[in-house]
């Protein structure tokens, strides 16, 4: 049965964007945006066909950051891949640790302590705040309000880096979780700073969204610009503040109930029209509904071993079989799969890069945009080259 | 979410002649997938998605895996008639022998799917496809009109393991430039051995400048910076 036998009204027109005619007279100018550019999150280019301002046709071309992750993974035993994972989305080194702690986990079968998964859940929150903040902070940025929304948000950041430096060792590359838990345990001045840090939380995002939710420049430029359907988000595979900007409700610490997250009373919310605004608003909330997570989480964390006493370590070979495990990263759903031959190294080792598939739509959205706002709405898609790329 | 056999029943169902066989997941993940032939992948895919029991509209992940020739050494038990001399006398004994054969079992690519739905929450279901083999036959049908999410994942297990999907809306390179040969993520992949060598102008342009600083020289007209070095000050490097 060939393609073409299958078409239905649900399958046409989807799997690619569509075409739309120049309106003018004369040749379309052919921009190549980046790799280097001061407004590509990374190395990262962009093909742009104009008709004098307007987007007619827009490729994505990346691969500049390719460092092939994958196979060095092959060649690696499963705990020596961890510090390979902090460099994928280098934002949020501790998401990519614990989704790829729970991948093997789900592998072999690992039951994780509590006040591990407390600790793990601490530790992804004040990584979604963060990265959050940021990515608002450089979306402000390209929109040209030059640095002043992304420094409020890089001083929250630097003061939550120095929590993770204190505990693991390091600001940004964390290597912190293992499988069956977690590499040091906190400490009380620990949890006492986190406490503060996390009690000043509030107040920043009541000043962020005083400054910028009704700034005007921010509302023109951002309302009903990129939109995104929500059933072409889903068929798309999007995932994370995009998808819920769309209208869906799907987050993967409510659908999957991975962790302690069945244990926090959380929100999820939603936008309804899939436009910047709304990514934009959708990133603040999560922020608000993640404080509220932290505070819980604080709050009941129990005493106990932060790693499994009989998780094994030296000579680490799981059986032959394979597994898909996920979690819901600040940038997406970021997924790994893990196939074992039963030998030390995984046979094979897969990323499913949040980024790169939020990028399939990229196109869709710009076209008929003008190439201002091709800037802007690829900051709201928010990816990391180091996680597109690999 | 049924289980990997209701499903399979379910497919078998709906799309007559799908051939789908069950592939079991020995890890503790007990992930099973299924086997979808590559004529009736595509049927099959859009009965995943629009059927309303299971409505897979979320594709998560695609993923290439190579599995490359094995070669299996077997005993094997063989009886042969053999001459042999028994007590001074020539006769024909079946004699029974342990035999080494080495037979070669072919290898091919596979693409792996995962899919999730977003309606009915539930998932993951995964699905695979292979190649006939890994040289000549690595022909598979793109699932990218069943899903967009396909779309750039196919496009990377096509750049690095060579699996061609037919009915793919751009297929070319992602990830490596475009006039990348071989494909790097097979086991069997050998790096070239210029790799590193970056092609530059530098021996041409310190040729040149050498040429332009003695023309300078000899005409008076170089720098002044340059004037002290060209006396022989020995503090310039």
């Amino acid at each position: 049965m060939s393609v073409a036998e299958t078409k239905t009204e649900k399958l046409d027109g989807w799997n690619r964007p569509p075409v739309i005619e120049p309106d003018g007279e004369g040749e379309l100018l052919e921009v190549a945006m980046g790799p280097h550019h001061p407004s590509t999150h990374g190395v990262f280019r962009m093909d742009v066909a104009l008709d004098g301002e307007r987007v007619i046709r827009l490729k994505p071309v990346f691969g500049y950051l390719h460092r092939n992750h994958e196979k060095i993974a092959e060649g690696t035993t499963y705990l020596a891949s961890m510090p390979y994972t902090d460099r994928l989305d280098y934002f949020c080194s501790l998401s990519n640790n614990w989704a790829y702690a729970l991948a093997v986990e789900k592998l072999v079968g690992q039951e994780v302590p509590e006040r591990a998964e407390y600790i793990r859940v601490i530790l992804a929150e004040l990584t979604r705040v963060q990265n959050h903040a940021s990515t608002i902070g450089f979306l402000l940025q390209e929109m040209g309000a030059s640095g002043t929304p992304l420094m409020y948000a890089f001083r929250e950041r630097e003061k939550i880096l120095d929590l993770f430096e204190s505990l693991t060792g390091s600001r940004m590359m964390c290597n912190y979780m293992r499988f069956g838990g977690c590499r040091v345990d906190i400490s009380e001045p620990w949890l006492a700073a986190t406490r503060k840090v996390v009690a000043g939380l509030p107040a920043f995002v009541d000043e962020f969204e005083a400054l910028l939710s009704s700034n005007e420049i921010l509302m023109a430029r951002c309302q009903g610009v990129g939109v995104l359907k929500p059933d072409l988000a889903v068929n798309a595979g999007i995932s994370g503040p995009m998808l819920r900007a769309s209208g869906v409700n799907y987050d993967i610490r409510k659908i999957d109930h991975y962790g302690v997250y069945d244990r926090f009373k959380f929100r999820v919310p939603l936008g309804d029209h899939g436009d910047i605004y709304d990514r934009y608003m959708v990133r603040v909330l999560e922020m608000r509904e993640s404080i509220g997570i932290l505070n819980q989480a604080l709050k009941e964390i129990p005493s106990g071993p932060i790693m499994d006493p009989k998780a094994k370590i030296r000579n680490f070979r799981p059986k032959a079989g394979e597994a898909y495990g996920r979690i819901e990263a600040p940038k997406g759903e970021l997924g790994f799969y893990l196939i074992s031959d039963g030998g030390p190294n995984p046979y094979r080792y897969r990323v499913r890069p949040p980024s790169l598939i939020n990028l399939t739509v990229l196109e869709d959205m710009c076209l008929g945009q003008n190439v201002a706002d091709v800037v802007l709405i690829f900051g709201s898609v928010d990816i990391v080259l180091g996680e597109v790329d690999r | 979410m049924k289980t990997v056999e209701e499903i399979k029943a379910a497919i078998e169902g709906a799309v007559p002649g799908a051939g789908v066989t069950v592939v079991t997941n020995p890890s503790p993940a007990a992930q099973h997938s299924l086997l979808l032939r590559p004529e009736s992948a595509v049927a099959v895919a859009a009965f995943l998605r629009d059927s309303p029991e299971l409505a897979f509209d979320y594709l998560s992940n695609v993923t290439g895996v190579d599995w490359p020739d094995k070669e299996i050494a077997e005993k094997v038990k063989v009886t042969r008639q053999v001459k042999k001399t028994v007590d001074g006398v020539e006769q024909t004994v079946e004699e029974t022998v342990e035999e080494t054969r080495k037979r070669v079992e072919p290898g091919y690519l596979e693409a792996v799917y995962h899919l999730y739905s977003v309606a009915l929450k539930h998932g993951p279901l995964v699905i695979r496809m292979r190649t006939a083999n890994r040289a000549d036959k690595v022909e598979l049908p793109s699932l990218t009109p069943v899903w967009r999410g396909a779309e750039l994942q196919e496009r990377e297990v096509f750049d690095l393991y060579g699996i061609v999907f037919a009915g793919h809306p751009d297929l070319r390179r992602i990830l490596m430039w475009d006039g990348f040969k071989d494909y790097p993520m097979r086991k069997d992949y050998v790096e070239p051995d210029d790799y590193e060598y970056e092609p530059t102008a530098h021996d041409q342009v310190l040729k040149r400048a050498q040429e332009h600083r003695a023309a300078d020289a000899a005409q008076g007209t170089s720098h002044p910076s340059e004037q002290k070095s060209l006396a022989g000050d020995p503090g310039r490097g």
